[in-house]
């Protein structure tokens, strides 16, 4: 069965929702795709006030910029389709949906905008696989979205902000960080964010990583070592924690299939997370009809793949005629001011370079 | 290994209708809609599956449906990613060993 | 900048600011001990793009500016201490303290999104920045109101020869 629309949008977390507010406030007919029964991506886990300025919702938590979005999909009536899984694009416009686990549809498109976002490294230690080590995603999903604690005493591997922030949501939830390693010799997250945890008696270990989980059907202690520049255990300085069980915040690597197996060509940045599709300005990947927007672009955060998925958004309408210029232009301009005053200052300057390289290259 | 009751941010637990599913033959309740693996997670379950070869015990890891380490037996159709997919009544969950076994032809 | 990343050591280790830190930052000013309102404390020293600080106070006392990476500053003639930005600021960098509450005790209003929240009147443990418990302290007023959306602002009254010290408290044990 084919169906056509103007724009279809993959991805229903913060980047793809704003891409597919924009697209329907300016005309364009947009289908809004998920694999998940509920939309939102990682927003409805982000039970946090976000950081910026007003025009960036700061103070806000993530959880009611979340249902905000939400409704205004709903007041401009954009159309949904939960449990939906884009499995392939084919000729650059035909996107194969598996609806419901159950039947195949494909929707000839006219713009693409690929919004997948990304996923969470794992990294390899004797008793990683156990159960109870677990990303720490895996475990704000459970604390946040599914009301559940899944462990009392928990080991954090990472200091990135999700490391941190999610030590904290632990601790909000009920459970007891007993520490929080990080292999660098600097903590990776915000100050505040590391001062927040530090104060509630959570200790940080830094030149630290994880060398062992034990247990029989579950984890039931971590042991943590110090390491030399060279990223080697010293020996003599294990530390066994009592923990049930241990996340691991290493870092996110952008959801990529669908824009390489649809022919993007991609551009390796490792601050960003690895291999992710080229794209433009305007947020236009190497193929005219398929645009990228959030953490598929590169690993960020929400913020900022909300201006992305706006830019995004605008830029497919406008590329379909609707929009005049001057519409257009200041839409997309305010847009992305917001996004460059995201990535500013110490944190956000390294993310501009980055993304700036990525625009910049040119292609083959 | 528990379900979080008043939150600071998110609030009291809200009031859930309740469904009777059965895992590993014993009958448990479990609210209405949520996901197999959170229904587990807050009885308390260890492992939701043993590997094929070693029969080492696994559990959930990513959460969201894409590394499938959490999948289990449900209704006598093995491999269900139990992280996204939610309960519902009646429903037979059991502990998946290696492959697991089709009930019944699909 | 080697220098401002040796002074950064403590921060990026101990995951606090050490308080040579602080008093090297810009923005961070202990009120004088002689003042008599309360003011609100930023401890913020990295440059992140942020600023509800400067746009929730309603007395315009804490500057950012257009470069919304600007560290805050707070002008003591013009905070009144009514703790607005405590609630606003969201990575919780913000408190209220005064050294003078009343005989040899300081007062603190922190930020605190933890249950259960403690009852006025009820004695708690006050932490310093590493978490460590310092004194204790006597809770005074706990707030709770709906634009501080869900962000408890915690007044305790503490002695004041640990009025730089300390910062929250201990979090109590939960009831389930």
């Amino acid at each position: 069965m084919m169906l056509e629309r103007e724009v279809v949008v993959v991805g229903a977390g913060p980047a793809g929702l704003s891409a597919a507010l924009e697209a329907a406030r300016a005309g364009a007919s947009v289908l809004l795709v998920d694999e998940n029964s509920k939309p939102g991506g990682q927003l409805f886990k982000q039970i946090h006030k976000f950081f910026g300025s007003r025009d960036h919702r700061a103070g806000v938590r993530g959880i009611d910029i979340g249902a905000q979005l939400l409704d205004e999909a709903q007041q401009l009536d954009i159309e949904v389709w939960l449990d939906a899984e884009v499995c392939g694009i084919f000729n650059q416009c035909d996107v194969w949906i598996v609806r419901d686990k159950d039947r195949s549809v494909t929707v000839r498109a006219r713009r693409i905008i690929l919004a997948t976002g990304a996923t969470e490294n794992a990294i390899n230690f004797p008793g990683w696989s156990l159960p109870g080590v677990m990303g720490a995603g895996a475990a704000q999903t459970m604390i946040n979205l599914h009301r559940v604690l899944p462990g009392q005493r928990f080991l954090m591997v990472g200091s990135g902000n999700v490391g941190v922030i999610v030590s904290y949501q632990l601790l909000q939830a009920g459970g007891s960080v007993e520490a929080i390693v990080e292999a660098a010799p600097r903590l990776g997250g915000y100050g505040v964010h590391t001062a927040k945890v530090r104060r509630a008696g959570v200790p940080f270990y830094t030149s630290h990583t994880v060398l062992e989980a034990r247990g029989t059907d579950h984890v039931e202690s971590a042991t943590i070592v110090q390491i030399d520049s060279a990223w080697k255990p010293i020996g003599g300085t294990e530390k066994e924690l009592s923990v049930d069980t241990i996340c691991i915040a290493a870092g996110l690597t952008p959801l990529v299939e669908l824009a390489f197996a649809a022919g993007c060509e991609s551009f390796y940045s490792p601050l960003l997370g690895g291999m992710v599709p080229w794209h433009d300005r305007s947020m236009r990947t190497s193929i005219p009809s398929i645009y990228i927007a959030g953490d598929i672009s590169g690993v960020e955060e929400a913020s900022t793949a909300m201006e992305e998925g706006r830019m995004a958004g605008l830029s497919a309408a406008h590329s379909l005629g609707y929009l005049d210029h001057e519409q257009f232009t200041t839409g997309f301009q305010a847009a992305e001011a917001r996004m460059l005053a995201l990535r500013s200052g110490m944190f956000g300057q390294k993310r501009r370079d980055a993304k700036a390289a990525i625009i910049a290259h040119e292609r083959g | 290994m528990r379900r979080i009751g008043e939150h600071p941010v998110l609030g009291p637990l809200p009031d859930s209708e309740m469904v009777r599913i059965v895992v590993d033959g014993e009958p448990m309740l479990a609210r209405k809609g949520e996901m197999i693996a959170a229904a587990l997670l807050a009885a308390g379950k260890q492992y939701f599956r043993k590997t094929i070869k070693t029969q080492e015990p696994r559990g959930i890891y990513c959460g969201i449906g894409r590394c499938t380490d959490c999948v289990m037996t449900v209704n006598g159709i093995p491999n269900v990613r139990t992280c996204v997919t939610p309960v519902e009544e009646g429903m037979e969950i059991e502990t998946q060993m290696g492959y697991g076994h089709w009930k019944q032809e699909r | 900048m080697q220098e401002r990343e040796q002074r950064e050591m403590e921060l990026k280790q101990s995951g606090a600011p050490s308080l040579q830190e602080l008093h090297e930052s810009p923005c961070y000013q202990l009120p004088p001990k002689e003042r008599r309102a309360l003011a609100a404390v930023i401890e913020c020293i990295e440059g992140i793009p942020c600023n509800p600080c400067e746009t929730s106070c309603p007395q315009g006392a804490i500057t950012v500016g257009d470069e919304i990476t600007n560290l805050p500053v707070v002008d003591l003639e013009k905070c009144t201490g009514c703790g607005i930005c405590v609630a606003a600021c969201p990575g919780l960098a913000i408190y209220l303290k005064k050294y003078l509450f009343k005989e040899n005790l300081a007062y603190i209003a922190f930020p605190f999104e933890y249950l259960p929240l403690p009852e006025e009147g009820q004695t708690v443990h006050m932490v310093d920045r590493l978490g460590h418990m310092v004194c204790d302290g006597t809770v005074l007023r706990v707030v709770k109101i709906k634009k501080n959306d869900r962000t408890a602002v915690v007044h305790v009254s503490y002695p004041n020869e640990f009025y730089e010290e300390v910062v929250n408290m201990q979090r109590l044990p939960r009831t389930d």
